[in-house]
Formats: structure tokens, C-alpha cells, sequence
């Protein structure tokens, strides 16, 4: 049985200082929705009003038909793990993943066949004896894992449970997360700072500043196609420039930037073009070259990337990282147009 | 190769520990004197005055009460100082900082201003009866030892520990006395242990809140020593020497020592 969840304008203080506003979300039966942004953004705020400790000064929580905002947390059913794995060191690791089902008065023989048939499903079979602090921090993290399936919750949640391992075991452990996750089909929250993470593992992301939800899409859209500045930025659209219409013929619209910057761009390749707009470029979707159609700039310092040559480049509308192909480098200052790929490039509307 | 020691340094180390030990060798070797009256070196060896010990009652009836304050006024301030430890801690962002001094303050007020107090506020004041006003004082004597010792080894506990076995379904009070007691459960026994130990020893506090017909093993001491001047005083320390160095071992052979400095 799965159940969605949704959050309903949920506002939430820290003393007088609000820390989400009016945030709503909704993961669908058997999704995993991340929640991704830097420190402070809201995320692990919002997970732990989910999780019931802390309250929200307005809104709803609810999960299925049942309503949780009020219910204290030890009764909302919520499977949770976390950043420091958060282990209990007195208890053995079978003890560990017992704990749950013994709170659900389940038999002592019963719970620990199925603690033992957990702990097998994530690869820790045979330590069920030995306590947390014996241990790495892979099985730690396994452990935690088997602790909250065990009880086989409606809605998981996942609090940067990767950010204390290293980096090959992290990809390891989100892909097993995930099959996990799969196969239980289990509605699933989580938070992360790690974009590749919160990218690779969901279904959909919602990328979250200052307490409210700027996007909420699937990767592939995120990537693409970012709804704003911020979330442009923040996937990874170096270069925003602010353009204004001054002439249409046809699908060619010629605009014009600050410092007089002026670059011809066909709504065949970009999309509708609004009179006011902003030209979203990765350094990879802006291509130096000698000659062309696009923004003229005189280069600076070039860094050698592997796959391309990167310049630091100024022009009149600012200072902008554009890719130049590693056949022909070029001399700093030495004058040059940077050429939009529109795949590699996103218009936005301006915010008001 | 062994570093060499400047002989000055050994000098004055070995002076600091004569400083510190003599006076127990003085009094340990006065305990087994021959004579009617305190003298060191002991004349003549005798276990005489540690029977006198157990043959004045006075000593008997203190000991006992001595060791029910000690343990109950001790228990009485886990059970105060230990919710209060935990809510310091637990709630340290939310509480005012000043609230964990508070609860040191019985430290800093010397004794003897804070046992004259305790007798014109509980024993004058509320007229209590002389072994519940010894129990208070003695309770909120070592209360500053109960919330200092287990906030320390709260301090290591990681409360999302705490946040886990309620997310799987345990109530608050249930996460408390299962998963939180149990992971801070030296720092429960150092607690005790220290506070056990001052209770004991107290004589400011209790010389105050004495009164007819009770009173505590150390107030006896002195109460004796007033009147006779005889080897037994030298022996009843002895004894108390014994049970602390008993306690402490104790603690050595289950806890390790290290860990009341922690």
C-alpha cells in the first residue's frame, strides 16, 4: 500500500525568524522527491517538520488520508534515516533493526527473523551480533537503512545519508538506495546538497532557496530548462545576460544588452522570445570562436579543461566563461564572438 | 633513553607530595597508638581505639544517618539533576545560557553562608523536622555535581539517537529511559559517585542543620574531639579514608579513573 504525501503552505519559525514561508509540496505514491539547496535553504527544516519535531506555525501535513500536523512524532509511522546514521551504540546491529518492530509489539521470534532478513537484503548478513561502534561507515549506513525499511513505513525519508561517506561508496550506496526504494515501492523525501545525488536518484528535485521551493521538476527539466535565475545558476548556467528586444523579422529577434552588446538570436532554435528576457549560457553552450553570429568579446586568461580551452571573457554586457575548441587556441586579447548553442542555453523570463 | 630529570624538579615534586601525604601518615599512625591521647610516632600498637569506634553508639547512629543522607540526598539530586542535565542540553538553543550556572551557584556560595541560609529558610522558615532539612541540604549540596557530571557526558550524546528511536515509534519517555539513560550511564554512576562522596564529607552544611538527637558522622568527629582528645578520632578518619579509597577502586577496576575527569 502506497500513500502520497503533501504539504499544504507550511510556514515555520526559528524563534522570530522564519524559516520557510508558505510551502507546499506533494510527492505522488511510490515517488522519491529530493529536496536540494545549500545550508539554511529550508530542506532539513522541512523534513523535520515531516518527521514531527518540529511543529509548523500554519499548515498542513498529510500523509494518505490520514492528517499528521498535529500527531506527535512517535505516531506518525515515518521511516528515517540519517546524516550521522544515528545507530543506538548500546544495542547490537540486530537489536538496531529490531528496535522499530518491537515498539509495533511485534514477537521477539518474529522480529528477529525479519530484523536477520533485512539486515540480509542490504548485503550485512552475519553481523547482526556485533554493535554499531564495530562497524564502518558503509554498514553503518546499511544499518540505519534496514533499521527504517524493517518497519516497513509509508513514507521514507533520507537526511544527506550519504554525506559522511566517501565518494566511490556514496554512488554505490545511492544506487542501492534507490533499487531499494524501487522495489518497495515506498514514497520517499530526500534531502540533499549534492545536486549530482538529488539528480541521479529522483524522480523529481525541488530546488529550494531562503525557505521556499523555486522549482520543483524532474532532473531532466531542471537541467534543461530552469524556470529562473536562481535555479539557472544553481544547475549550472554560468552566464545570465539581461537583453532587450529592438527588433523582430520573422523567427530573428536582434537584442540588445548593456554596453550596447547585440546578438541575433532565431526563436526556431531558442523558443518564444519575450521583449524583456535573460539569456541563460553554460561556459560549454557559448563557442569562441574567430568569426560568426554572436557576442563580440575580447578574451583573457584561458584554462585548459581537457575537452575544451576556457576563456575569461569581457564584453560589453560583463564578464562572461565561454569554451573555445582545443584546435585553435587563442591569444589573450585577442578579439573574438562567443557563438549561444541553443541546447546548451535557456531564456528566462526576467523577475519582477 | 630515559629524558633526565632536573633534581630540582624531583626536589620539589617530592616536596608537594610530602606536603600533601604527611598528614595522613600522621593521622593513620595515631590511629594505632598505645596512649590515651593523640601522639605521632604511635606509642605502642593497638587496635583498641577502632573498637572504641563501634562501642561509642553516637558513632553508630551517625554513621547511619551520614549514609542515608548520602544516598538518598544523592538520589534526590540525580532526580532533580538529571531531567535538568538533559533539558540544558537538549534545549540548549532554546534556553537562556545563564540556566546551567544557575545550577552551579551552590559551588560558588561558600558553605558556611550557604548552610546558615538553608537553616533560616527550611529549619526556621518552613520548620521542617531535622532529617528532611539534612536531606535538603544535602541534596542541593551535591546538585551542582549531579548536573555538571551528566551534562559533560551529554554533551557527547547525539540526540538525533534520540529523534531515531522516536521516528520508529518510541514514545518520549519511553526513548528517554531506554536509549538516552542507557548510553549516559557512566556519567550517571560518576555522578553519583562524586556526589556520594561530598555528602559524606560535608561538615558546613550539616553543622547548621543539625539538631538534638541527629546528627552526622562528621559533626560527631568534631562533637568528640571536643571532648576527648584520644586516638579514636584518628581512627574513625582512617575508616573514612578506606571507604573512599574502596569507592574509588571500584571505580578504577569497572570505569577507569580517567573518566571522572572527563
Amino acid at each position: 500500500m502506497t500513500v502520497s504525501l503533501t504539504i499544504q503552505s507550511i510556514s515555520a519559525h526559528y524563534g522570530k525568524t522564519p524559516v520557510l514561508q508558505d510551502l507546499s509540496l506533494s510527492v505522488a505514491a511510490g515517488e522519491l522527491v529530493s529536496l536540494l539547496g545549500s545550508s539554511g535553504c529550508g530542506k532539513t527544516t522541512t523534513l523535520r517538520l515531516v518527521a514531527g519535531f518540529l511543529q509548523p506555525t500554519s499548515g498542513a501535513i498529510r500523509l494518505g488520508d490520514r492528517d499528521l500536523t498535529t500527531l506527535p512524532a512517535h505516531a506518525r509511522d515515518i521511516g528515517l534515516v540519517f546524516q550521522n546514521y544515528a545507530l543506538f551504540p548500546h544495542l547490537t546491529v540486530l537489536e538496531n533493526v529490531a528496535f522499530g518492530l518491537k515498539q509495533r509489539r511485534i514477537a521477539a521470534q518474529e522480529r528477529r527473523q525479519k530484523a536477520a532478513a533485512m539486515l540480509e537484503r542490504v548485503g550485512l548478513s552475519g553481523l547482526g551480533d556485533r554493535l554499531p561502534a564495530a562497524l564502518s561507515g558503509g554498514q553503518k549506513q546499511r544499518v540505519a537503512l534496514a533499521r527504517a525499511l524493517v518497519i516497513e513505513p509509508p513514507l521514507l525519508m533520507f537526511d544527506e545519508p550519504l554525506s559522511n561517506l566517501d565518494a566511490k561508496l556514496r554512488i554505490d550506496m545511492r544506487v542501492e538506495i534507490r533499487q531499494l526504494q524501487r522495489v518497495n515501492g515506498t514514497t520517499s523525501l530526500y534531502v540533499t546538497h549534492d545536486q549530482e545525488e538529488a539528480f541521479s536518484i529522483s524522480d523529481r528535485v525541488a530546488i529550494m532557496n531562503a525557505g521556499r521551493i523555486m522549482q520543483l521538476d524532474t532532473p531532466e527539466v531542471l537541467y534543461r530548462k530552469p524556470a529562473n535565475a536562481f535555479v539557472a545558476r544553481f544547475v549550472g548556467f554560468e552566464n545570465l545576460l539581461s537583453l532587450r528586444t529592438i527588433a523582430r523579422d520573422g523567427a530573428l529577434v536582434t537584442a540588445e544588452g548593456a554596453g550596447g552588446a547585440k546578438i541575433t538570436l532565431s526563436q526556431d532554435d531558442f523558443g518564444l522570445i519575450p521583449d524583456d528576457f535573460i539569456l541563460g549560457c553554460r561556459a560549454d553552450g557559448l563557442s569562441v570562436q574567430q568569426e560568426g553570429n554572436g557576442l563580440p568579446a575580447v578574451l583573457g586568461t584561458r584554462t585548459y579543461l581537457g575537452r575544451a580551452y576556457q576563456y575569461q571573457c569581457t564584453t560589453p554586457a560583463g564578464d562572461i566563461v565561454a569554451n573555445g575548441a582545443l584546435s585553435e587556441p587563442m591569444a589573450a586579447g585577442s578579439a573574438a564572438v562567443l557563438v549561444p548553442a541553443p541546447e546548451q542555453c535557456c531564456i528566462l523570463t526576467p523577475e519582477l | 633513553m630515559a629524558r633526565s630529570v632536573h633534581p630540582a624538579l624531583i626536589a620539589f615534586t617530592a616536596c608537594v607530595f610530602l606536603f600533601l601525604l604527611a598528614p595522613l601518615v600522621i593521622i593513620i599512625g595515631s590511629a594505632f597508638s598505645d596512649t590515651s591521647y593523640l601522639t605521632f610516632p604511635p606509642q605502642g600498637l593497638t587496635l583498641h581505639w577502632f573498637w572504641n569506634i563501634f562501642e561509642i553508639e553516637a558513632f553508630r547512629t551517625t554513621a547511619i544517618t551520614s549514609l542515608e543522607l548520602a544516598l538518598l540526598g544523592t538520589a534526590l539530586s540525580l532526580l532533580i539533576g538529571i531531567p535538568a542535565a538533559y533539558a540544558i542540553s537538549r534545549y540548549r538553543v532554546e534556553l537562556p545560557s545563564w540556566l546551567s550556572t544557575l545550577f552551579v551557584l551552590p559551588i560558588l556560595v561558600p558553605e558556611i553562608v550557604f548552610g546558615f541560609s538553608l537553616m533560616k529558610s527550611v529549619t526556621i522558615g518552613l520548620g521542617l523536622p531535622i532529617f528532611p532539612s539534612l536531606l535538603i541540604g544535602h541534596a542541593l549540596l551535591v546538585l551542582p555535581y549531579s548536573v555538571r557530571v551528566v551534562s559533560a557526558s551529554l554533551a557527547s550524546f547525539d540526540f538525533s539517537i534520540e529523534e531515531a528511536a522516536i521516528s520508529l515509534g518510541c514514545p518520549p519517555l519511553k526513548t528517554f529511559l531506554t536509549v538516552v539513560l542507557p548510553n549516559i550511564r557512566a556519567g550517571v554512576i560518576a555522578a553519583f559517585i562524586l556526589a556520594f562522596i561530598t555528602s559524606i564529607n560535608d561538615v558546613s552544611v550539616s553543622v547548621f542543620l543539625t539538631g538534638p538527637g541527629i546528627s552526622t558522622l562528621p559533626i560527631q568527629i568534631l562533637a568528640h574531639m571536643e571532648q576527648f582528645f584520644d586516638p579514636t578520632i584518628a581512627s574513625v578518619s582512617v575508616l573514612l579514608m578506606l571507604v573512599t579509597v574502596a569507592v574509588m577502586a571500584v571505580v578504577e577496576a569497572t570505569l577507569g579513573l580517567t573518566f571522572l575527569t572527563k
